[in-house]
């Protein structure tokens, strides 16, 4: 057993529910992203809260002030990529791939005063016109579970990918 | 001359037809789908033409390196012990090996790790074998050495590479790029660099179409329409003027294939371009950036590099787009309907933290494969390349876009595809003219 396992079965002797609980809502999250139920995906956000993607390479990229993200949305960025998708005019995405998340190890790596930082993996599948893109890599939360409903306070998406192959990066992973 | 053209043209130089009397100027789509072309290409054009390799800031120190691929070979872009920049071929002369293998870092030697041949930052060869293991001609002649490319030399840190020992220097090659190369490397005394390790991606079209779309400004609102959205929705679209050149709306052939548009910036620009979306806090800071600009260079030299927008392309697969951010982007084909894309964010040495975080914040909005722009693009070039299956009965692409025009070229024009379009059909209809 390594230190992480440690913590986490730790945790989960305070709240023997809490990782079921926890996969419950990122498989929420996953099946309002798969049917393109962005509107309702973008709600489970904090207010204040970050969704990025940082650069592929060796990891070592980790500010969004300092390098090149792909993606670094505040608040009002991720609202309004969310109202660009629900455009005919987001050409990239019209007319709509097909998409599905999927998600694995699940980890709770630290919990403090009800805010949950959570590990998953995860392979996003996106499917337009007879080519299949695939991202593969690890979500980091930060989620709120004092509140209810729950919120995301923050969202990070590390590719594993060396480079971006599908060349697109459109959809929310 | 409509009927005159054939769907399918044998001749390279037959795929661009230009009748400058009738105001047309046509591309036949087998330029970019055909196998047989990519390999004309690769002989006539990036054999032959000067090719990026890399900034100045990538190596800042002695014995950096990074290694990337330039032109379909593998290369080591570095600076030696002494600080002299290098550009090898990364295979080793023993058997083949690609010598390094890291993207980047900082060595005192290259080893090659299949037989363990050595080499020094120059180059050298270094290993010491026993004796009776080589002779004395086995060094001779620099056939243990890692090969150089045949040329490099660089412009305002900008350095380029030549596989035509013969092509002329890089100066003359960019000809009137130079001036709207120095808008950008006067934009700091301190000069510019590269932020981070930048974006690498593939798009599933002809490298053509990007070079085509990095500075067609006729695709911008039909296409960008959900950008501007976003920028008017959150403050950063800011039409007026103050004392800028929002009239610039040219276009200018740099010779030699290059060309460049102009226009006046919708956006802010962190260089010195003010929009309400940064807050009052940022606005003295840019205006004295500004300011700043118009000391060095006066009022219409400073004025411009701070306000206008300027796309360029250096002939084959360059663009510096000095833009809402500065993106350097280069692409090479893997085949004709694939490309490899490489671009990185250029900014101010020393730059003011919140000026750097919102120039990365620029240029992510925009441009990249996360942004609300760049990937739009890619759905059209891809879409222009499904569309090319229909060849044999649509076979011609047209570029005629102001011809009749009586006076200078406007940027939403096409003649800047059509100064790339006539050095492509020069290059590959003359060999014996590419690169002299």
């Amino acid at each position: 057993m390594n230190a992480d396992a440690g913590l986490s079965h730790g945790l989960a002797k305070d709240d023997p529910g809490l990782r079921a609980r926890i996969e419950d809502f990122l498989y929420l999250e996953a099946g309002l992203l798969d049917e393109w139920r962005i509107e309702e995906w973008f709600a489970m956000f904090a207010e204040g809260a970050t969704y990025e993607v940082p650069p592929t390479g060796d990891g070592s990229e980790t500010d969004p002030a300092t390098s090149l993200f792909y993606i670094a949305d505040d608040y009002v960025r991720l609202r309004e990529r969310i109202t660009r998708l629900t455009k005919k005019e987001a050409h990239s995405e019209f007319p709509r791939s097909r998409q599905r998340h999927m998600i694995s190890n699940v980890r709770i790596t630290g919990m403090t005063g009800g805010v949950a930082d959570v590990t998953a993996n995860f392979v996003t599948y996106r499917a337009k016109r007879g080519v299949v893109d695939t991202y593969y890599g690890k979500h980091v939360y930060r989620i709120d579970c004092a509140v209810q409903p729950w919120k995301i306070k923050a969202k990070r998406s590390i590719l594993d990918m060396d480079m971006l192959y599908p060349g697109k990066l459109t959809i929310i992973i | 001359m409509d009927t005159l053209l054939n769907p399918l043209p044998h001749s390279l130089s037959g795929m661009v037809v230009e009748d400058r009397d009738r105001h047309l100027f046509r591309v036949a789509r087998r330029a970019f789908t055909d196998d047989a072309v990519l390999e004309e290409e690769r002989s006539n054009i990036f054999d032959r033409c000067w090719l990026y390799v890399g900034h100045s800031s990538e190596i800042t120190n002695n014995c950096d390196f990074i290694t990337r691929p330039v032109g379909g070979r593998e290369l080591i872009f570095n600076r030696d012990r002494a600080g002299v920049v290098h550009a090898f071929l990364n295979t080793c002369p023993h058997r083949g090996s690609m010598v390094v293998r890291e993207k980047k870092g900082n060595a005192l030697a290259f080893r090659c790790f299949y037989h363990g041949w050595s080499f020094n930052v120059n180059g050298r060869f270094a290993s010491r074998f026993d004796e009776g293991n080589y002779g004395k001609e086995h060094y001779g002649g620099g056939c243990a050495d890692l090969a150089q490319v045949p040329r490099l030399e660089s412009y305002r840190d900008f350095w380029f590479v030549n596989f035509d020992r013969n092509a002329m220097s890089l100066s003359d090659y960019l000809a009137g790029a130079k001036e709207y190369i120095d808008l950008v490397a006067d934009q700091t005394e301190a000069g510019m660099e590269i932020v981070g390790a930048g974006q690498q991606y593939v798009i599933n079209a002809n490298w053509k179409l990007l070079a085509e779309n990095s500075i067609d400004a006729f695709h911008g609102f039909p296409v960008h329409s959900t950008y501007f959205d976003y920028l008017k929705n959150i403050g950063s679209l800011r039409m007026e003027s103050g004392n800028s050149d929002f009239t610039a709306r040219g276009m200018t052939s740099l010779g030699n294939g290059h060309a460049v548009i102009e226009y006046a910036s919708p956006w802010g620009r962190p260089i010195a371009r003010w929009v309400p979306s940064w807050g009052e806090e940022k606005r003295e800071l840019v205006e004295r950036l500004r300011q700043g600009l118009v000391q060095r260079f006066g009022q219409e030299r400073g004025i411009r590099i701070a306000e206008t927008s300027r796309n360029m392309l250096i002939f084959p697969n360059l663009v510096i787009n000095d833009i809402m951010a500065i993106t350097v982007r280069t692409f090479m084909p893997d085949a004709p309907n694939r490309m490899t894309v490489s671009a990185w964010a250029l900014g101010a040495r020393g730059e003011d933290e919140e000026l750097r975080k919102l120039r990365l914040f620029n240029f992510l909005e925009f441009l990249g494969p996360g942004g609300f722009a760049t990937p739009d693009d890619q759905e059209a070039m891809e879409n222009c390349q499904r569309g090319y299956k229909n060849l044999r009965e649509v076979g011609w692409n047209d570029i005629s876009k102001g011809m009749p025009r009586v006076g200078p070229p406007m940027n939403d024009d096409e003649e800047q595809m059509r100064c790339f379009w006539r050095q492509w059909r020069d290059r590959m209809a003359d060999r014996t003219a590419g690169g002299k």
